[in-house]
């Protein structure tokens, strides 16, 4: 956050103009082992940075993020997509179906295909309707959990090993693990040294029984930004999200390129589910997204509509997920400390901004984080589910002015606008 | 046809034409499935005996409500998506209050109704407040309060929970003088219509009145219709967003009150969800006009009710008409598009036609 104060100084535009470069991610990922290993040292919950854990974070990572890709296709192109979680849900479905019948790299392809399907309704509504946005969202997460339930209820019954809600096991997709390098990092691991240990853990987590699909989906990651940042098709997708009026006026097919980004978007989507299916559980279940189509998308408002923040964000759910679901009220409970010091710190740099009321909150808040630290042992189960939804929420309510939706994202285009 | 025929065949054209729509993509989903289409139509819209229309009346009031909570933010332009949670934060809420019985009879009733209506209210006013202040759009930050109120109210739950015996967790029950009595229409069932089907119908009529009959509801439709030409005509837009996130809110507050004081008697991990979501659908269906929303909701309850049976008869599973309804949801938005540009065209028309006959009177005078 070292943005320089005084404007006049700096006429370049700070929004999405800081260079991404290998020194910095290396510097970032040094400091998250730092912060972890700090953290685990000072609570004495040694879970928060085990390799279980953060290969767990991994595998709960990649649908929120693929979900949140899927999101940002769409959103760029300006259309908002509430849909994810229905596009999801068939994305889920396909891989049951076509991974069970035909085998798991099939399922892959029709998780992508059935999300690709609720995309294309979306497509369909939105684009070529111009229903409201929000409305067609909607729609399709009724729509998508009704004929995943019917189809599911068709295909699997009286199948062995399946049922009315859930499809046999699936033969799981290859994964890959460096032997040579897991083995003696879990060594380092075990040794339980400060900042070692913890970077081992990282490197370990990375090395360890790795499915392709988590490779694929972190491509996509690079593959998104470099086409949507780094191609002339990225930019005209992106122009189309920001004003689309001037896009059609320079000759750009609007409809076709708004098109094209929601049967991506719900193909990434439909991918998204397809993960949870073949990965995460190696079967189809009803209700196995569990709202990530949601988090996906405030993981995409948390990353500022970019795709490095947006995996920034995933990671984040995806390890208080992760340490939800290992029993982690304790773990969890480490995290207050780390985020009442994130809150004073923003109080302190609000304060240096001048912006007085919102340092004020951001300062209470800290305290009262603080305070629970203090008080308490432990974080009840249910509570922890909300983390996601609560960073977002302060995310937006103390950030809103510096996070920058595309500027037509939500509003119906027709033909022919430009005049 | 004269224009008056033209505008209500209008307006009842588009409804029947998605529902007709709606049909027809269902019975092409039934066909690609290989399920029988005859079969599942003949069950669906055959006439429900007197048990199921006690149901369908009993669906359809809690719909109601939920899809009048929706209406209320949509003719301020507003889009609550999270009825959902409000109304499970509030019956909660409500149960708690109700279970403890600080106050005799229907007084004790009284005193949760309240309840769930402030609870509900408060918990939209998160979104409103944020939006005023922050400028936060309202349909991520209810996203974001369905789930909080999802693991809010399971971790509440857990704390005040009673063992009953069963491995349903459950608030307190309801004590016996506090439950609102059902009606009983029909002498050879049992089930009864829940007595807070009137409170359904006065909120219908309070929000009909309080939208086309005051000053406020011109003020609310006024700024849903345009902000801009309300600013200028001294409307607080931040108060208006705010207090009509807190009436929807209040409204959703309502929607578990019939469940809970007429058939489950507690609020457990089995009380009804996803009536916030069909709200919506109910509310666009019913274009947020109290009797289109009475329609709609008796409609969804009809399929609902009605599907029951499918599985057992047919064999083919009832969630077949999830899939209708929601369809139905994009077909009448897109019915209602497509009329909409159709009566822009068919007026463009006669006022075209209007304008040339005086030039041909004045013809004439010459």
């Amino acid at each position: 956050m070292t943005v320089p104060t005084d404007l006049t100084t700096s006429p370049k535009p700070r929004d999405g103009r800081r260079r991404v470069t290998p020194a910095k991610v290396m510097l970032v990922l040094f400091g998250l082992v730092v912060l972890l290993a700090t953290l685990r040292v000072l609570t004495g919950a040694d879970d928060l940075a085990s390799s279980g854990t953060l290969r767990a974070t991994l595998v709960a990572a990649v649908p929120i993020g693929l979900a949140g890709l899927a999101g940002l296709w769409s959103e760029r192109a300006g259309i908002v997509n509430i849909g994810l979680e229905g596009m999801m849900i068939l994305g889920t479905f396909g891989a049951g179906y076509f991974g069970y019948f035909y085998g798991p790299w099939q399922g892959v392809l029709g998780a992508i295909l059935f999300g690709a399907l609720g995309g294309l309704i979306h497509a369909l509504a939105t684009v070529t309707f111009g229903v409201d946005h929000i409305v067609s969202g909607v729609a399709i997460n009724i729509i998508a959990a009704g004929a995943v339930q019917y189809l599911a209820a068709l295909s699997f019954t009286g199948v062995k090993g399946g049922g009315q809600t859930q499809s046999p096991p699936i033969d799981s997709l290859p994964a890959i693990s460096i032997d040579a390098l897991s083995d003696p990092l879990g060594d380092l691991e075990a040794k339980n040294w400060f900042i070692i240990s913890d970077a081992a853990a990282l490197l370990r987590a990375l090395v360890t029984n790795l499915s392709v699909l988590t490779i694929i989906a972190l491509l996509l990651f690079v593959l998104t930004w470099y086409v949507l940042w780094r191609t002339s098709f990225g930019l005209r997708l992106r122009s189309v999200g920001e004003s689309p009026a001037s896009a059609e006026s320079l000759g750009v097919d609007v409809i076709r390129y708004k098109f094209v980004a929601v049967l991506i978007s719900g193909g990434i989507a439909g991918l998204a589910g397809g993960f949870l299916a073949l990965v995460a559980s190696s079967t189809f279940r009803e209700g196995q997204t569990g709202g990530r189509g949601y988090i996906g998308l405030a993981a995409m408002i948390f990353g500022n509509w970019r795709p490095g923040g947006l995996l920034a964000g995933a990671g984040l759910f995806g390890y208080t997920d992760t340490l939800r679901l290992r029993g982690g009220g304790e773990s969890i409970h480490g995290l207050l400390l780390l985020v009442a010091v994130l809150l004073v710190g923003l109080a302190v740099w609000q304060w240096r901004k001048a912006a007085r009321t919102a340092a004020i909150v951001s300062a209470v808040l800290g305290v009262l984080v603080a305070l629970w630290f203090l008080l308490s042992d432990s974080i009840p189960e249910d509570l922890t589910g909300m983390t996601p939804y609560v960073t977002t929420l302060l995310v937006l309510a103390l950030a809103s002015q510096r996070l920058r939706p595309p500027a037509a994202a939500g509003q119906t285009y027709r033909k022919g606008s430009a005049g | 046809m004269s224009p008056r025929t033209t505008r209500v065949v209008l307006a009842v054209g588009a409804p029947v034409l998605a529902l007709v729509m709606a049909f027809v993509i269902t019975s092409l989903v039934l066909l690609a499935a290989g399920d029988s289409v005859a079969d599942v139509w003949a069950q669906i819209l055959s006439v429900p005996g007197h048990r199921a229309i006690v149901n369908i009346i009993n669906a359809a009031t809690v719909y109601y409500l939920s899809a009048i909570a929706v209406a209320i933010g949509f003719r301020m332009n507003l889009f609550n998506i999270g009825v959902d949670g409000q109304y499970r934060v509030a019956s909660f809420a409500a149960a708690v209050v109700a279970g403890e019985g600080w106050l005799p009879g229907y007084l004790n009733t009284l005193l949760a109704v309240v309840a769930a209506v402030l609870v509900g209210a408060m918990w939209a006013g998160i979104a409103g407040l944020l939006r005023v202040t922050r400028g936060v759009s309202e349909v991520i930050s209810t996203i974001m309060l369905n789930a909080i109120a999802t693991a809010l109210v399971a971790y509440l739950l857990r704390k005040v929970a009673v063992d009953d015996g069963g491995n349903n967790t459950a608030t307190k029950q309801v004590p016996e003088g506090s439950r609102v009595p059902g009606i009983q229409i029909f002498d050879d069932v049992t089930v009864k219509v829940y007595g807070f089907v009137f409170l359904a119908a006065l909120v219908g009529f309070v929000y009909w009145f309080v939208l086309s009959k005051t000053r406020f509801g011109f003020d609310l439709r006024a700024t849903g219709r345009s902000e801009t030409a309300a600013v200028a005509s001294g409307i607080s837009v931040k108060k208006m967003i705010v207090v009509s996130m807190l009436l929807s809110g209040g409204a959703a507050g309502l929607v578990g009150l019939p469940l809970l004081f007429g058939n489950d008697y507690s609020y457990g991990s089995t009380f009804q969800s996803g009536l916030g979501f069909a709200g919506i659908a109910i509310a666009l269906l019913g274009r947020n006009h109290p009797i289109g929303i009475a329609l709609g909701a008796l409609l969804f309850a009809f399929l609902d009710e009605q599907s029951n049976s499918l599985q057992i008869v047919v064999g083919v599973s009832p969630d077949i008409v999830k899939i209708t309804q929601g369809v139905i949801v994009l077909t009448v938005v897109i019915a209602y598009e497509v009329v909409r540009r159709y009566r822009v065209r068919l007026e463009q028309r006669q006022v075209a036609a209007a304008l040339d006959e005086p030039a041909t009177i004045e013809e004439a005078k010459a």
